[in-house]
């Protein structure tokens, strides 16, 4: 994987693990936090058995995509497999409950006190 | 550069089962500016990398092959993670302030709390594209200025709001991204800030 901050390069290497998808479900946000519904099976794709290995506890696709090395949008395409087959969850920003009720202003409120505790 | 982040497997230091909000500030600024110091003084744990590759059409079609040329643009960022409570993790992104990364920032970078202008007095010209793109996104920013040592100069932050053409507006902080406690203070103003604009809305609405 190419670690320059901008590089043109050969799309097609990229969508293997996808089957030729390149067209990702947008849905997943960047800290969306992926929990594993199930435990990986025999035959199962290796991406798919190792998203499930590294969700047994709450993991951000940003994370996923770092561990796995693959970039973001082909993380997508994969958790969009596991979770169509209810092998993963999502729990998307601000939509659990104790926070989508809040206003910006508790949110933040919350962010700073975390922040002061650091 | 490359010594900043390490590629070796990381020891995954997993979040708590209740985690279930996670949430997004960025840091951006020119080449060698401190980003990724940054990201590692207040993380608690080390800076990972990934990347984002965006495909487009390219121009013309190979008359040999007689399909259509395609380009993908690639974008690197690194991030680390920072858990405010049982329920709440923040992630923190550095991210590089060139033309191309723009492109994607609505896909990587769209319901951000907001963003960090990372400053470097040296290369002051560095921070204008970034700050007309936040401006644009209408993400709201502070900037932090990283006092590196060999910079004899030592501008005020007034005559770096008036470089940067920046409004009375915006907070600006002295930092070393060295440092933890430094980098924790950037933090804080950057909410602070945030606070303060929730709150005049929720005021008039
Ligand atoms: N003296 C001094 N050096 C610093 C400071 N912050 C960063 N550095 C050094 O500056 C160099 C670049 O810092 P990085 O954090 O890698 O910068 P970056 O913005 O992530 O760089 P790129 O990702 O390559 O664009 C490193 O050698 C740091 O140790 C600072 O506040 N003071
Ligand atoms: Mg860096």
């Amino acid at each position: 994987m190419t670690r320059k901050p901008v590089d043109i390069g050969d799309p097609d290497r990229l969508y293997t693990v996808t089957g030729g998808r390149s067209e990702a479900d947008d849905s997943f946000d960047l800290v969306t936090l992926i929990v594993s519904e199930c435990e990986p099976t025999p035959g199962m794709q290796s991406e798919h058995a190792r998203i499930l290995e590294l969700c047994r506890h709450p993991a951000a696709l940003v994370e996923i995509s770092a561990e796995l090395k693959l970039p973001i949008t082909v993380v997508r395409i994969l958790l969009g497999d596991l979770h169509a087959m209810g092998r993963v969850s999502a729990r998307h920003p601000r939509a659990a409950r104790s926070v989508a009720a809040l206003p910006e202003t508790a949110l933040l409120q919350e962010v700073l006190h975390g922040l002061r505790n650091l | 550069m490359g010594s900043a982040t390490s590629e070796l497997p990381s020891q995954r230091t997993p979040l708590a089962d209740a985690a279930e909000t996670g949430l997004k500030i960025v840091v951006v600024g020119g080449f060698g500016v401190g980003k990724t110091t940054l990201v590692r003084s207040v993380s608690e744990i080390r800076p990972l990398n990934t990347e984002e590759v965006m495909t487009q059409a390219g121009q013309g079609v190979d008359e040999t092959a007689g399909v259509e040329r395609k380009t993908t643009t690639t974008v690197a960022f690194d991030f680390g993670r920072i858990s405010l409570n049982q329920r709440m993790v923040l992630y923190l992104f550095g991210a590089p302030g060139q033309e191309r990364f723009w492109f994607l920032w609505d896909r990587l970078f769209s319901g951000t709390l907001g963003a960090v202008v990372l400053v470097d007095t040296r290369r002051m010209q560095d921070s204008w594209y970034a700050i007309d793109r936040l401006e644009h996104h209408k993400t709201p920013f502070v900037v932090a200025v990283n006092r590196f040592d060999e910079d004899e100069r030592r501008f005020s932050l007034d005559e770096i709001r008036q470089a940067l053409s920046l409004g009375d507006h915006v907070p600006m902080v002295d930092c070393d991204a060295r440092v933890r406690s430094s980098g924790k203070e950037v933090l804080i103003t950057l909410v602070d800030h945030l606070y303060s604009l929730a709150l005049s809305r929720e005021g008039t609405s």
